[in-house]
């Protein structure tokens, strides 16, 4: 008999807030994050908007209150913070008296700080603490040790749908009773690396981010970190806990057509969203909001948009992006849209889809673009479409 | 939860591809670092198909063929990748061109190349394969994570079968680099790996895939019944209780288990943390070791895999594996344990079916 | 404008790593993309990186790429008109 799984604790910074309750207020009064490049140095400062965590190391360190001296990558400090917010939220008093797991996703690592001291390390200069924080594991070992979980950690890397992962794969293990608890999410700094190769796919926008909107004209890379708690029902019923949601179904697809673009009739995301229906035991008219991926590119909001009509038919439900507010987290993605979600359950609020002007005349529907209050919200998909055909999405139940 | 290991097909610096015998033509060094015998590349990939792909990325997929081929399965049910540093060489072009050119002039294809999860996504376009599909990256536990992912997935699923691999790289790069922390030339020979007792490791490179089953098939290598991973274990007796449980969960005991392939890699500063658990638990076994063989990486587990699965179908031990003179005898429960840095330790646990 | 063919269609063939096309094969009026040479959407990233690092052609979106990469005399076209404006 498997395992049920519920969301107990959320925590996450972007570049609309520091916090949950920033973010928020960020969500509730329609503020993007999106600016012109104020931190990273790169030569693109005045063409490209992005949407920076508005705090520069210095203030990161204080937020999680750790040493100016100390070796954290940027990816590592929004981890520690955002999975610190989650830990605390879930009000878990004794990490060790249950098995605990940390499952984390980046695609960026520690490459904030190889790529500023590559040339150090190439040349042969003084030794540095950071050439062992390039790989994908040390943010993910970084917030272990900080919150002192050691019963189970893993990383995954699978481009933008990787934090969706980590969701799924913690949820696998509580199912399988491998662990009762489980933070899951991802993290990911700014890089020149990420904006520059962005930049030469000729992906990202040099105006709004308006996904779903005829006129878009391609995405804005954000940064930042989200994590959520994951407990089984037995872990909440010992603790009398105060459950956000529950993890009711999940599924994972490759579109196995491009490595940097979807297939026509988005077959990949389509498959991802039935297997998470499949699992559910729900009907898709039993989802009442989408957040989806809606990137801002032609080819991911035509293409994810082709797979919600091939779902969902005639009874497409609310849908939103809200890549107009955080940007494109890249791993941190999936996280934070699904703590975006939990929000939604939690306030019975679904928040917009930003910029929206013009409908795409290839699809049937249009996003929300304004907030809708009051709304008890039963069901969630949240989608997650990475590059390589990474594609996962998740269902959030109200309990 | 277990898994048959069915179908393996494998790169690294031996001759495993077009191999004949099991480790009888053992490949030498005495350079920098072991780097994978190369086959011919236009035998298995299409120029067409290939002409992009990174030396990694070429060197996977022919693992990955030779895998499938031995099982004939087209597409596998699930396709699960871990590596330690991703696509490095791709990687360090985006990186060299963004400092040498001040950003401009970045190639398209090494960037879109440079993430981790390349491997399996270009495995499931190669395939035109759909199913689930994941990339795991953590140190020395991303392929053990792998393998576990794996044996849930084949619990969930009936009658299914996953592709999985390890694959990391090495670059003149990373070697260099890895020189300050943790690699080291080899002096003489790679095969002397334990004769010297300095600091560092020998570094190397391979890619190795499994189809992993929820059945028996016919040519069945060997059983995965238990793997594990221990984080950051507070000392060796915490370990030690770890194997204990490991091998408890399966209905055996430290008796039953006949060899144990250690990840020794040379380094004085590393090989001591084995040295307790040897004159310990392990007192009494075959005891094997393999880095000499394919060098340091992260994912150099799924090459002790490869061995040990050969080891329990051959019933054969190759000498050159071997560390002591314990009597040989049927091999039908091996145990695989490898640590880094004292902080990951990871064990898996193979047994013959 | 015969020089700059050639090392246009050097160039493809270098960048490109098209192993098995000797430049000689390239029609210079023959469209690159889905039909003639069948190269991608990759490729034409490739192109328009090598356009601008050998001859200093900005191309910022795909639209204005698609016209400028239709094919090798469509390129050398630009380049000359390019270096006119200059």
């Amino acid at each position: 008999m498997q395992e049920r799984v519920f969301v107990t604790g959320i925590g996450a910074i972007t570049g609309i807030g520091k916090n949950t309750v920033e973010i928020f207020n960020s969500l509730l009064s329609e503020q993007s994050g999106i600016r012109s490049i104020s931190f990273l140095d790169t030569i693109h400062k005045d063409e490209i908007p992005i949407c920076e965590v508005k705090a520069m190391n210095d203030e990161l360190h204080e937020l999680a209150k750790t040493s100016l001296k100390s070796s954290f990558t940027r990816t590592a400090l929004l981890g520690m913070i955002a999975a610190k917010e989650a830990l605390t939220n879930s009000c878990i008093q004794n990490l060790s008296e249950k098995r605990t797991g940390l499952i984390s996703a980046t695609t960026v690592g520690g490459m904030d700080k190889t790529e500023q001291h590559f040339k150090d390390y190439i040349n042969g200069n003084k030794y540095n603490d950071f050439v062992c924080s390039h790989d994908s594991g040390d943010s993910t070992e970084k917030i272990a040790d900080y919150l002192g979980i050691k019963d189970y950690v893993s990383t995954l890397s699978t481009a933008c749908s990787a934090s969706a992962n980590a969701i799924i794969f913690g949820t696998q293990l509580i199912k399988h009773g491998i662990l009762d608890r489980a933070i899951v999410g991802g993290t990911d700094a700014l890089t020149k690396f990420t904006l520059n190769g962005f930049n030469t796919l000729l992906i990202l926008t040099k105006e709004k981010c308006r996904p779903f909107d005829q006129n878009r004209s391609g995405l804005a890379l954000g940064e930042g970190a989200g994590y959520l708690v994951l407990e089984s029902k037995k872990s909440i019923e010992d603790d009398n806990k105060n459950i956000i949601c529950e993890i009711t179904g999940y599924g994972n697809a490759c579109d196995a057509f491009h490595q940097t673009a979807t297939s026509p009739n988005g077959y990949g995301p389509y498959l991802a969203m039935q297997k998470a229906i499949e699992m559910s035991g729900l009907n898709s008219n039993q989802i009442q909001y989408i957040n989806a991926h809606g990137t801002g590119t032609p080819n991911n909001d035509l293409t994810e948009g082709k797979a919600i009509e091939r779902i969902f038919s005639r009874n497409i439900p609310y849908i939103s992006s809200t890549k107009g507010y955080t940007g494109h987290l890249l791993a941190a993605a999936g996280s934070v849209e699904a703590i975006i979600s939990c929000l939604t359950i939690k306030k019975n609020i679904i928040f917009p889809n930003l910029n929206f002007k013009e409908p795409m005349k290839d699809l049937s529907f249009s996003p929300t673009n304004r907030i809708i209050n009051n709304v008890e919200v039963e069901n969630i998909m949240s989608n997650s479409i990475g590059f390589g055909g990474n594609n996962s999405s998740l269902i959030f139940s109200r309990c | 939860m277990e898994a048959y290991i069915n179908g393996i097909g494998i790169t690294s610096p031996q001759k495993t591809v077009e191999q004949d015998g099991f480790l009888s033509n053992v490949v030498e060094y005495s350079s920098d670092y072991m780097k994978c015998v190369e086959p011919a590349f236009k035998n298995y990939l299409s120029p067409g198909f290939s002409r992009r792909m990174s030396r990694i990325l070429k060197l996977s997929l022919v693992a990955a063929k030779i895998c499938l081929n031995e099982v004939k399965i087209e597409k596998p049910d699930a396709i699960i990748t871990a590596t330690g540093l991703g696509c490095l060489d791709d990687t360090e072009k985006v990186l060299n061109s963004i400092l040498e050119n001040n950003e401009s002039f970045l190639s398209p294809t090494s960037f879109i190349h440079s993430t981790h999860n390349t491997i399996s996504s270009q495995i499931a376009i190669y395939l035109k394969c759909h199913s689930y599909n994941l990339t795991f990256s953590h140190r020395t536990f991303s392929f053990e994570s792998a393998i576990l992912n794996c044996m849930i997935f084949l619990t969930e699923n009936s009658n299914v079968n996953v592709l999985i691999g390890g694959v990391d790289e090495i670059t003149p790069t990373l070697f260099d680099i890895g020189c300050k922390s943790i690699y080291k030339k080899i002096p003489k020979s790679n095969l002397d790996m334990l004769k010297e007792k300095t600091r560092g490791a020998y570094a190397g490179e391979g890619m190795a895939f499994f189809i992993l089953s929820s059945k028996k098939k016919n040519n069945c290598y060997a059983k995965i019944s238990s793997v594990e991973t221990i984080y950051n274990p507070d000392d060796v007796y915490s370990v030690e209780l770890k194997i204990k449980n490991t091998i408890d969960r399966t209905g055996l005991t430290i008796e039953n288990i006949d060899a144990v392939m250690l990840g020794l890699n040379g380094d004085s500063e590393s090989d001591c943390y084995y040295q307790a658990i040897m004159n310990s638990l392990f007192k009494d076994k075959i005891l094997l070791y393999y880095k000499h063989l394919c060098g340091e990486y992260f994912t150099s587990t799924s090459f002790a895999l490869w061995c040990c699965a050969n080891i329990i179908k051959q019933q054969f031990v190759p000498p050159i594996l071997k560390m002591n003179n314990n009597q040989d005898k049927p091999i039908n429960n091996i145990l695989i344990y490898n640590q880094f840095k004292n902080k990951n330790h990871s064990l898996i646990l193979l047994q013959k079916c | 404008m015969e020089k700059l063919i050639v090392e246009l269609k050097q160039n493809i063939v270098k960048n490109l790593n098209l192993e098995e096309v000797s430049w000689q094969d390239i029609e210079t009026d023959a469209p690159l993309f889905v039909e003639g040479l069948g190269l991608d959407s990759i490729d034409a990233l490739e192109l328009i990186v090598m356009l601008e690092m050998n001859y200093g052609i900005k191309i910022e979106s795909s639209e204005t790429g698609k016209r400028i990469l239709y094919s090798v005399k469509t390129m050398a076209e630009t380049i000359i008109a390019n270096k006119q404006d200059t």
